[in-house]
């Protein structure tokens, strides 16, 4: 077993590679010195995606009083109330009509958390509702855009760069 | 005191041990998060909005299959003790334990029980859905929680997003909404220190570990609840069989870790099991720490055939019923006994006396 390069004491566990002025050099650390020097480990930087994610919309939304960014940030849920700053403070929406209303943020903390953003499991159909698109909700998306969404999806699954992009200009002009 | 008699089996069915690879796996847990469209969350609604959530669900459950003969408890109206009692059966989650009626107004919070099935109400979803089995049980737990979704959500609308699928409180439960936890036994890979590269590669993989109850709980007698990180993205099928695919593997490599003690320690590992076994039946006094401790040791004995005749449906009755609430309520206390440590170290001593007086009786030859 290797010992840890900081403290001599502890096995090392963590190897950290660093290239610094076109040299590499690597680092033998053991977890609690890797803790210190701020290193996160896989496991760390796998559990806290959300309070990554909570800490960067208010770097966001501090900076510039007045800018689109922070109006982004103090803008209310039109249905709860509730603002992205509430979110930050509590690491929950208020309601459905939150996922319409942070759709652009949300989807990106979603994809940071899930690794994607469309769901693929069972599609719920509220009750009295005979359409196939389902109900519920906060009706954003309409079909089309559903439907375009999903063929977008299955185009970056199959690595079809050019039919992805073509779908998202589609997709933005339909939204 | 809540009469826990009324649920069917207590909820404790799943104690029996009898699912697949019951000798590791204690239990499989699945929950589907929803929400009941157009009210605020539970966590920013008012109370007019619980309530009205809760008389929805509850009617809509009463019309479910599994609403005939079940059981409701409203948490507002148990004392502490009793919400302790709940949580340690692992009915309702540590949120609806410790402080439900924080809430202004009264929390709305109820759970809704037909054995080991329910629905959580007002915690931090409206709804969640839950399912306790005996042993790997993926395929057929999730069954029985698909039937009740489509029951109560044909009642009840829910929260449901083309793009994000079901809409829950916190965006790490959207999508499917659905969390299946494995509760495994993993002393063998604990004893052999593989235990760290084990849990580390299960979160490069897309699982999550967590100790006995589940978030923020601390890991004890070497039991550890894997479960899926995310919620978004994949089928409920592809979640359950990814999760199911990686606990088989983890139950080989624990199999293999107990191999290698037998083979390469078979003396300390004996030694090890029996004092285990020892001090559980004479110890006079027992904290909750050292038993579940214990218990692991007496656990993977009986496992390797080191320790005859405990079963597994013992062990399992010991790790719920040495609990503090349980204890409370079912163990007459010793007096001076602060910590419960002589009740706990009577009500063990007596069911493993029981067990030896059985397992004596079994190997007398008939006369």
């Amino acid at each position: 077993m290797s010992l840890c390069d900081n403290c001599g004491e502890r096995e090392a566990v963590i190897h950290l590679t660093q290239i610094v002025d076109n040299s590499v050099t690597t680092l033998h650390l053991c977890e609690s010195c890797a803790a210190e020097k701020g290193v996160d480990t896989i496991a760390q930087v796998a559990k806290h995606p959300l309070g990554d994610f909570l800490a960067s919309l208010g770097e966001v939304a501090s900076p510039a009083p007045g800018s689109a960014a922070a109006a982004g940030a103090a803008a209310a849920c039109p249905q709860c109330g509730a603002t992205l700053q509430d979110f930050r403070q509590t690491g929950r929406l208020g309601c459905a009509v939150c996922y319409v209303a942070f759709e652009a943020p949300l989807r990106d903390l979603l994809r940071r958390v899930h690794g994607n953003t469309q769901h693929r499991g069972e599609r719920y159909r509220a009750p009295g509702d005979v359409a196939e698109s389902g109900g519920g909700g906060g009706g954003a998306a309409t079909t089309g855009v559903a439907a375009l969404k999903d063929r977008l999806r299955q185009a970056v699954e199959a690595e079809d760069f050019e039919e992805a992009a073509r779908l998202r200009d589609a997709i933005r002009r339909l939204e | 005191m809540i009469d826990l008699s009324l649920v069917p089996d207590g909820g404790l069915s799943w104690l029996d041990g009898s699912g697949p690879q019951a000798h590791i796996v204690l239990s499989t847990r699945i929950r589907l998060a929803r929400n009941v469209d157009r009210v605020a969350f539970a966590t920013r609604g008012g109370a007019a909005d619980r309530s009205r959530v809760l008389a929805l669900v509850d009617a809509a459950w009463r019309q479910s299959p599994l609403g005939r003969g079940s059981v409701r408890f409203l948490l507002d109206e148990l004392d502490p003790a009793d919400r302790l009692l709940l949580h340690e059966r692992h009915l309702i989650s540590r949120e609806l334990t410790e402080a439900p009626s924080a809430r202004e107004g009264g929390s709305g919070a109820a759970v809704l029980l037909s054995g080991s099935t329910g629905v959580m109400v007002n915690e931090e979803d409206h709804l969640r859905l839950q399912t306790l089995r005996s042993g790997l049980a993926l395929t057929q737990g999730y069954g029985e929680l698909e039937q009740l979704d489509a029951a109560l959500g044909g009642a009840v609308p829910f929260a449901f997003h083309p793009e994000f699928g079901y809409l829950t409180a916190c965006p790490t439960n959207a999508g499917t909404g659905l969390r299946a936890s494995i509760l495994i036994h993993l002393p063998g890979l604990v004893l052999t220190k593989e235990i760290g590269k084990v849990l580390q590669g299960l979160t490069q993989v897309g699982l999550t570990f967590r100790g006995l109850y589940g978030e923020g709980s601390e890991v004890v007698g070497n039991f550890f609840q894997l479960s899926n990180q995310t919620t978004l993205g994949k089928s409920e099928e592809e979640l359950l069989d990814h999760l199911g695919k990686i606990v088989r593997q983890v139950v080989a490599y624990e199999e293999q870790a107990r191999q290698v003690l037998l083979r390469d320690a078979p003396t300390i590992l004996a030694d090890k099991v029996w004092r285990a076994y020892g001090l559980l039946r004479y110890a006079r006094s027992l904290s909750f720490e050292e038993t579940m401790n214990l218990l692991s040791g007496v656990r993977l004995g009986a496992g390797l055939n080191l320790i005859p005749g405990v079963s597994v449906y013992t062990l399992n009755k010991l790790l719920i019923f040495t609990q503090p609430a349980h204890l409370a309520a079912f163990e007459p206390p010793v007096p001076g006994d602060t910590e419960a440590g002589a009740a706990r170290a009577a009500y063990v001593r007596r069911l493993l006396d029981e067990e030896a007086a059985r397992g004596a009786h079994a190997r007398r030859p008939a006369s």
